[in-house]
């Protein structure tokens, strides 16, 4: 996409206020996350610095020890929960994002060879991969992720097996719609290498579905690895995501203790539903038929 | 035809045969089950003897064939926790499983699609965008999330509903059921909307994506025409025509609300299937995994087939085309 490709579609986009503030609120969490170590008032992972007699205190309370202020309260270990947020927002993403972009290179690849070699590969290939988008991805995930066991390489191995089918399926589709047309005819008839017509003409063209499929992705990487953690079955607990921390909250939330569970949860809530709202604007820009 | 559906029967044969070496060696992975079965202080002529009795000590090929050919006999082992055979244990657990996941199902249908024959009727009336805004959330929030949310709300706030478990249950045809009694559905009922509402999003805009085509059809035009009343017309013409669609997302979706069901029954404590697996997770009890994960799998191999099929009847291109 050249410079007034991609202002046009910047115009475009901007024309949807509500994209427009969920990008905002995209951008700003991604920062924070990355930002954490810089801004939270703690180390959440730093057991030296926790007080236990501060545990399970409510928002807005400060510390009689430290004279920390615990704007969203404490969760059982002590743990100031703001902090804890920031840092279970940045391994969210990080995994997220990780997950989303292998994946990508994964799934692209593997569809766009699959459309290019054509032939009893292609149905074979195909085949499997109908096969496995067949089974629901948190079913997938969760047995690999018992599996494989806890840790951060694990759960994104977990992840990636459980999704690089959506991209293969978008972009063997898209690829097989270039595969015929008279450029990628005219790369193939110069001597350049097979994977450089597949990686530098087909896929390039291939793009717009793919981006729409990792938006959605990755908040569902997201969605998925909070899903996982909070069954017990994704990170170490010495580095709560915010799936563990949503864990570790349920059991105080019976007797009351709401924010532990709460502030984590809607923290993940308004990452995910901004993700998507994007998503959803981006889809809608690159879809042909709602094109006036 | 018969070439078409032996050749697929075939197909399923060996998917069916490639997971179970799947599942059997990454299950094998997972752990030491001996230390589940036995106490860590039993000596070390019973950790023997009971590696025997299991057959840990054989190489894993033949593992794998004796594991194949009790599987054949019908024979999933016992599990280590329960002590009792997996199938029965499953067995026992299904009608929960089955109960909540059949509720939410049908809930979210018969709720669904009403609300999203409404929201393409009147693609921009006010209730339309609520509707649709409550479809965004339940097809965006994690399941788990709004379990929790539901639990706070109705069980810890306001503390009209229980929390968790069953509650009372009523024997029909040799099996408890929840749905036969006032306090069985109290227990049931928040479950089973925490199950619903990813269903009830997606049936919504089915629904109204169906809707806004039909309105503008000649079917429609014709019906109006002829004088019949916009309700008559959408009872008659547009429901039937958009139910073909929806009846077939009603059994994809069916398998796959069971695997969500794993996470609602955890949050729930719903005795059910999906506790159990998680549980067993846990607890390294490989056989009830392993049966689980074939069962699943078979399931699932079965819609595919069954879907492969009738589309094949209907739509004799396809025959050849894909095999």
């Amino acid at each position: 996409m050249n410079e007034t490709g991609l202002s046009r579609f910047w115009a475009d986009f901007a024309q949807n206020r509500v994209a427009v503030v969920a990008l905002a609120v995209v951008a700003l969490v991604m920062a924070t996350a990355l930002a954490a170590p810089l801004i939270a008032p703690q180390n959440p992972y730093d057991l030296a610095t926790l007080q236990l007699s501060d545990a399970r205190r409510p928002p807005g309370h400060v510390s009689a020890l430290t004279g920390l202020h615990y704007w969203l309260g404490t969760d059982a270990q002590g743990r100031d929960l703001l902090s804890a947020i920031l840092y279970g927002l940045r391994i969210s993403v990080m995994i997220g994002a990780a997950a989303g972009a292998i994946a990508f290179a994964l799934g692209a690849t593997l569809g766009a060879f699959a459309a290019y070699v054509g032939g009893r590969t292609e149905a074979l290939l195909m085949r499997v991969i109908d096969l496995q988008l067949s089974f629901p991805a948190i079913l997938l995930a969760l047995v690999l992720a018992a599996v494989l066991g806890q840790g951060k390489a694990q759960l994104v191995t977990a992840l990636v097996t459980a999704q690089y089918a959506y991209f293969a399926r978008t972009a063997h589709g898209a690829a097989k719609a270039e595969r015929n047309k008279e450029y990628v005819e005219a790369a193939l008839s110069t001597p350049l290498p097979a994977w450089r017509v597949v990686f530098r003409h087909i896929l390039p063209n291939a793009m717009p579905p793919l981006i729409v499929v990792a938006t959605v992705q990755i908040a569902n990487a997201i969605a998925l690895e909070a899903t996982l953690s909070f069954l017990g079955l994704g990170l170490p607990v010495s580095e709560p995501s915010l799936g563990m921390l949503i864990a570790n909250g349920f059991q105080y939330m019976l007797s009351g203790r709401y924010w532990i569970s709460i502030y984590p949860g809607v923290a993940l809530i308004v990452l995910i539903v901004a993700i998507n709202i994007v998503g959803d604007q981006i889809r809608d820009q690159l879809n042909p038929r709602l094109q006036r | 035809m018969i070439a078409f559906v032996l050749q697929r029967l075939w197909q399923a044969v060996i998917v069916m045969l490639a997971i179970s070496l799947l599942v059997f060696v990454g299950v094998f992975a997972i752990g030491n089950p001996i230390d589940v079965v036995l106490s860590p202080d039993a000596t070390q002529q019973i950790r023997e003897e009971t590696i025997r009795a299991y057959g840990f000590d054989q190489p894993l090929w033949r593992q794998y064939l004796a594991f194949l050919d009790r599987l054949a006999h019908g024979d999933f082992g016992r599990s280590f926790l329960f002590n009792m055979p997996v199938l029965q244990l499953i067995g026992s657990r299904l009608p929960a499983t089955l109960e909540l996941t059949l509720t939410a199902v049908i809930g979210a249908t018969v709720i669904g699609v009403p609300l999203g024959m409404y929201a393409g009727y009147r693609p921009d009336g006010a209730l339309s965008k609520i509707i649709m805004a409550i479809s965004v959330l339940g097809f965006s929030v994690p399941t788990f999330w709004i379990g929790l949310v539901l639990i706070f709300t109705f069980a810890v706030t306001l503390g009209w509903l229980p929390a968790g478990g069953r509650g009372e249950t009523a024997r029909a045809f040799g099996v408890d059921w929840s749905c036969l009694t006032l306090g069985g559905w109290r227990h049931l009922i928040l479950p089973a909307i925490n199950l619903a509402l990813f269903k009830f999003a997606m049936m919504v805009r089915l629904a109204r994506a169906g809707t806004r085509e039909l309105m503008l059809s000649d079917t429609v035009k014709f019906a109006r025409a002829a004088g019949e009343s916009e309700g008559v017309i959408l009872r008659r013409h547009v429901l039937r025509l958009i139910s073909i669609p929806i009846v077939t997302v009603f059994g994809l979706e069916f398998g796959s609300t069971l695997a969500f069901a794993v996470v609602t029954e955890t949050i729930f404590s719903w005795p059910g299937v999906g506790k159990l697996i998680i549980d067993s997770i846990s607890s390294l009890d490989r056989p009830v995994m392993v049966a689980y994960l074939m069962l699943v799998a078979c399931l699932f191999i079965a819609i595919n087939l069954l879907v492969d099929l009738a589309q094949a009847a209907l739509d004799p291109r396809l025959r050849g085309a894909r095999a």
